[in-house]
This record gives structure tokens, C-alpha cells and sequence, in this order.
């Protein structure tokens, strides 16, 4: 068959699955495999189409353990790869999430939050993902999630998690609700040029010098991939920088794991984005992300319409969490309010990080997310 | 400003009617065609097939901060129990266009204009019963205004397989001939 395009360059109406799809193979992700979930299953559908056309891979795995194992593999062997779940998915990958990031191995796993706990409501949205996404695999590590706000954003930031994982040598995760997922919308896919594409580092030593978990002065190794003539060794057990096991070697599991953590937590101003909206006066912040962050939006426009001075903190980046413009709110805001579709994630480390502002939290579960009548009536409440 | 420029349709059914494509076809003639913002979200059960669906199109000349519906202008109704869900629900003065053969027993609603399309009807008369939500479409371009025929025709053609153009280009027709007569009565 003739190679189709790989990048669809033009204005597009997709939903946000298709979108997300659409933003792994622009980003240069050549390796997908998954296995199908509601609400995540338009992209394993669209990719198992869209990747043999333009000559890449798409494997449906028998299981989410496999799959996420399949995406460290492919990774290893020097292809950008992917994977997309939901929630009972999300928990079955957790080990290997681990694996991945102690292998630091470059990845992108895609959880469209659904209804949970455990198979909870499979075609209703959800938050209730965020505290997993951070903390679900054991041990201390440190971890990025993108939270998309929009169909466009299901294509920009797919992208933008390749590159942050491509960049630190870590799982990175788009962690999308269903109505994000489901939602149609216009898409712009720009021209190839003007789309940043990062690639991990290569090492520039010969072989036999190369120490494949030595790192730079960013903290992050270069990254030679497998039968490219570097000897290489990579376990899940604590390992000194030649990649072999030292498992009684209390400074080297200091070493490692701290420098596991520290190489996320040195680049939070390169890796956090958010979205500030009418902050600089605001006397109440609300601070959303995820299709609630859209709800949010509407509530502070009616606010400001009726002379309250509301403004909005969109978390773009949810891990690592952005606490430093929580601390530049707290310079004028005298309340902050969280809307969350869960019984209370963000909102513990917005209190975390707010020092001496009163913190409202909101919750809804269900079918629909908050709307904007219900988030400004919070304001007013409280203004 | 932004109340009057904002307009929300609903489509509800049960699954298996074509109550989500509806709404997709809706919101991309609005958005590819008519160059207007539009989104649409959907909600429905995990049986998919036979189960509540609804499908929900927010169209817009500004850009749209949040994608669910909330009040709508438009409700298009295809099952007894979508309508005993949101028939009260709609915005007053605004739009309801059902299928009265799937809805035999009415409400008493007051200030909304009602629009009784046979569209099932209409689609079984083609032999395709499955073309009853293009009815319904034809029906709501001749009701409302608010999009082009032509918009409309467009995202049909981009949304449906490859080989039914002309059975469902025929059904939108049936439905827009339909409801211009019901306008004439």
C-alpha cells in the first residue's frame, strides 16, 4: 500500500481521542500499543488504522500489563511510544509504570479518566485519577502529567508529552477526562515546521567508555538504544550508572532515587504551564484543569461582569504540582476555590502550597461536570 | 452578549438511533462549513445499543468556554424517555422537534414551539430505518434557520460511510420538505 501522510496538516473536526491519536504521530511516535478501554478506545481504533498507513506499528496487546511493557520495550529499542487507558487500565500498568521510570525510559501513557473506583462508570467522566497518576506505582519517584483542557489540547499537549518524556527520560502522562476525550471540536494541525519535536540525547562517547545511567549536568543520562552497539544492562533493581544491580549499596540507592526525583524537581520552571486568567487583581482565585477548567472559565467572566474581582489558575501541568504560582496568588487572592469531578485530589496540595489563603473545595461526581452557574455561585459565596 | 450569541441544541434518544453522529454532524457544519465555534459532547450508557443517549451541540460566534449544554434552544427527540427527561427542560420560547410515533404520550408544555416529525416513519417508507436521524436533521435546518441546507449536506457527506450519500442526502431532503410543510400548515 501506498504511504499516506503522516501529519495532517489543516483544520480538522475531531473528537479528542482522534486528537490525542493525531498529536502521538505528529510528535513522531512509531510504536502504539494498547489494549481498548471506554473512553479511551478511539485512539487504540484510530491508530491501529492510521499506524500500519504511514508504516508504523500498532499492536493490541492482551492486556494492559503487557502493554505498557510492549511501550518500555519499543522505547528501549529507540522508538517513541505510547500507550492509552482508563482507569481500571491505569491501575494494571502501575508496576511497569515504575519500571519505566527507574529504567528511565522515555514513554507517553495516555488515562482518559473515567468513573471510578474499579470499573466505576465507564462512559462518565472523572478527576479521580490525579493522586494515582502521582503516586500509584511504589516506591519515591517524581512523574509529569498534562491535564488537556480542549480538543486542540488533546493534540498540542500529546505532543508536548513526547517531548518532556523524550527530554527527562520519564513516563509522562496525559491524564484527559472523558468529556475532553469525547468532546468534538475544531483541531488546527499546524505545518511540520512549526511543531517542536524533541528527541532524547545520544550519547557522544564511543562504546566503550558509554555508562548508560550516567548522567549529564541536567541530571538526565544520555540514552543509546539497544542494537545500536552500546553495551547496555537495565533492571528494575537499584543500579549504579553502568545500569548493573546494586542492591545493598546504600549510597547508591541515595544517589539514584535522588537524582531520580531531582531531575524533575530542578526543571519545574521548564516543565510546569499553566494558564493565567485575569490573576493580577483577583481577590478570589478559582483553580481547575480538565474540561471543569472550561466550566471555571465561564464562572470568573460572569464574576468580573458583576464587579467581583474572580480570576483563574488553569494547571496545564499537574505533576509536578505548579505550588510557586500558588504562592503568587496568595499575594492578593483572600480565597481560593477547587472545582474537582472527585472527592478532593488537586485540592489537597493547592492547601499544601497555600500558606495563608482559605481554600474552598467543590465536588461533583456523576454524569455532568460542575457548571458555570454552580462555580460563580461559589465565588459569589465567598466573595 | 455572550447569552445571545450562545446557542445549545439537544439530541436525545436511545443508542443505536444516531443520536451522537447527529450532534457530530450538527456541530461540524457549524464549525467546517458556517465557520462558526462549535463543540459537541455526548453522554451514554455502557450498553450503547438501546440505552439513554444524548448528544449535545453548543454553536457560537465567540469561542466557547464551556461545551456542555446547559438550558437549550433546541431539543430533538427521538424516544419516550429522552422526552420525559428534557422535554421541561427547554429554554422558554425555544424548540422542540420529536418523533411522535416514538413518543406517544405528550406533555402539556407551555411557550415552546413543537414540531412533530415522523421521522422513523419516514425512514421505514425508504426501507432504512437507520436514516431517521438524517430525517430529523432535514427537519431541524427547515425549522431553526440556523445553519445553510448546504452546511449540513457537507458534514453529511464527511461523516457517513462511503456508498450511502445518496440515501442519506434523499432522507435529509424528506425531513426538510416535511418540516417546510409543517411551517406552511
Amino acid at each position: 500500500m501506498a504511504k499516506k501522510e503522516a501529519l495532517l496538516t489543516g483544520t480538522h473536526f475531531m473528537n479528542g481521542d482522534i486528537a490525542c491519536a493525531e498529536g502521538a504521530i505528529a510528535a513522531g511516535c512509531s510504536f502504539f500499543a494498547g489494549y481498548p478501554i471506554t473512553p479511551a478506545t478511539e485512539i487504540a481504533e484510530h491508530l491501529s488504522e492510521r499506524m500500519p498507513e504511514i508504516g508504523r506499528i500498532y499492536i493490541q496487546m492482551e492486556d494492559e500489563i503487557a502493554s505498557i511493557a510492549a511501550v518500555i520495550g519499543a522505547s528501549y529499542a529507540g522508538l517513541k511510544a505510547m500507550t492509552a487507558t482508563s482507569g481500571p487500565g491505569f491501575s494494571l500498568m502501575q508496576e511497569n509504570i515504575g519500571l519505566a521510570v527507574m529504567t528511565e525510559t522515555p514513554c507517553v501513557i495516555v488515562d482518559i479518566m473515567r468513573g471510578g473506583p474499579s470499573t466505576g462508570q465507564p462512559t462518565m467522566p472523572g478527576q479521580q485519577d490525579v493522586m494515582q497518576a502521582r503516586w500509584g506505582s511504589h516506591g519515591d519517584y517524581e512523574i509529569i502529567a498534562l491535564a488537556p483542557s480542549s480538543v486542540q489540547e488533546m493534540f498540542d499537549l500529546t505532543v508536548e508529552a513526547f517531548n518532556l518524556a523524550e527530554t527527562y527520560r520519564v513516563p509522562t502522562l496525559l491524564l484527559a477526562d472523558e468529556i475532553v476525550a469525547h468532546m468534538w471540536e475544531k483541531v488546527v494541525i499546524p505545518s511540520a515546521e512549526k511543531i517542536r519535536i524533541v528527541n532524547r540525547k545520544k550519547p557522544n562517547v564511543s562504546p566503550e567508555k558509554y555508562m548508560p545511567f550516567m548522567p549529564d549536568y541536567d541530571l538526565v543520562p544520555p540514552m543509546a538504544c539497544f542494537g545500536e552497539g552500546y553495551r547496555f544492562h537495565a533492571t528494575g533493581l537499584t543500579h549504579d550508572e553502568y545500569g548493573y544491580p546494586k542492591t545493598s549499596s546504600s549510597e547508591v540507592q541515595e544517589r539514584l532515587v535522588k537524582r531520580l526525583c531531582d531531575k524533575i524537581r530542578r526543571n519545574t520552571d521548564k516543565i510546569i504551564r499553566v494558564e493565567e486568567i485575569m490573576l493580577d487583581d483577583a481577590d478570589i482565585v478559582v483553580i481547575a484543569y480538565g474540561i471543569v477548567a472550561r466550566a471555571a472559565l465561564s464562572a470568573v467572566k460572569k464574576a468580573r461582569e458583576k464587579g467581583i474581582k474572580a480570576g483563574l489558575l488553569r494547571t496545564i501541568t499537574l505533576w509536578p504540582f505548579p505550588q510557586n504560582q500558588i504562592a503568587k496568588i496568595e499575594e492578593h487572592a483572600k480565597k481560593i476555590i477547587v472545582p474537582e469531578m472527585n472527592c478532593g485530589q488537586m485540592v489537597r496540595e493547592v492547601e499544601r502550597a497555600a500558606k495563608s489563603t482559605l481554600v474552598v473545595f467543590l465536588s461533583k461526581l456523576g454524569e455532568e461536570p460542575h457548571t458555570p452557574m454552580e462555580i460563580f455561585e461559589a465565588i459569589r459565596r465567598n466573595c | 452578549m455572550v447569552g445571545i450569541m450562545r446557542i445549545e441544541i439537544r439530541f436525545a434518544g436511545f443508542g443505536g438511533q444516531g443520536i451522537i453522529k447527529s450532534g457530530i454532524i450538527t456541530a461540524a457544519a457549524a464549525c467546517l462549513y458556517a465557520q462558526k465555534n462549535a463543540v459537541q459532547t455526548q453522554s451514554y450508557g455502557p450498553e450503547s445499543r438501546g440505552g439513554a443517549c444524548k448528544s449535545e451541540v453548543v454553536i457560537s460566534e465567540e469561542e466557547i468556554d464551556f461545551p456542555k449544554v446547559v438550558e437549550p434552544d433546541i431539543l430533538i427527540v427521538m424516544s419516550q424517555h429522552a422526552y420525559n427527561e428534557y422535554a421541561e427542560n427547554v429554554k422558554q420560547g425555544g424548540t422542540i422537534i420529536m418523533d411522535p410515533d416514538m413518543i406517544p404520550h405528550e406533555k402539556d408544555l407551555k411557550n415552546v414551539n413543537v414540531f412533530r416529525v415522523p421521522a422513523t416513519q419516514i425512514a421505514e417508507g425508504m426501507q432504512r430505518k437507520i436514516v431517521a436521524n438524517i430525517v430529523m436533521l432535514g427537519a431541524f435546518v427547515a425549522v431553526t434557520g440556523l445553519l445553510d441546507k448546504n452546511a449540513l449536506t457537507e458534514a453529511i457527506k464527511a461523516n457517513i460511510p462511503r456508498g450511502t450519500e445518496e440515501l442519506n442526502l434523499n432522507a435529509f431532503e424528506k425531513g426538510y420538505e416535511y418540516a417546510k410543510n409543517l411551517l406552511k400548515s
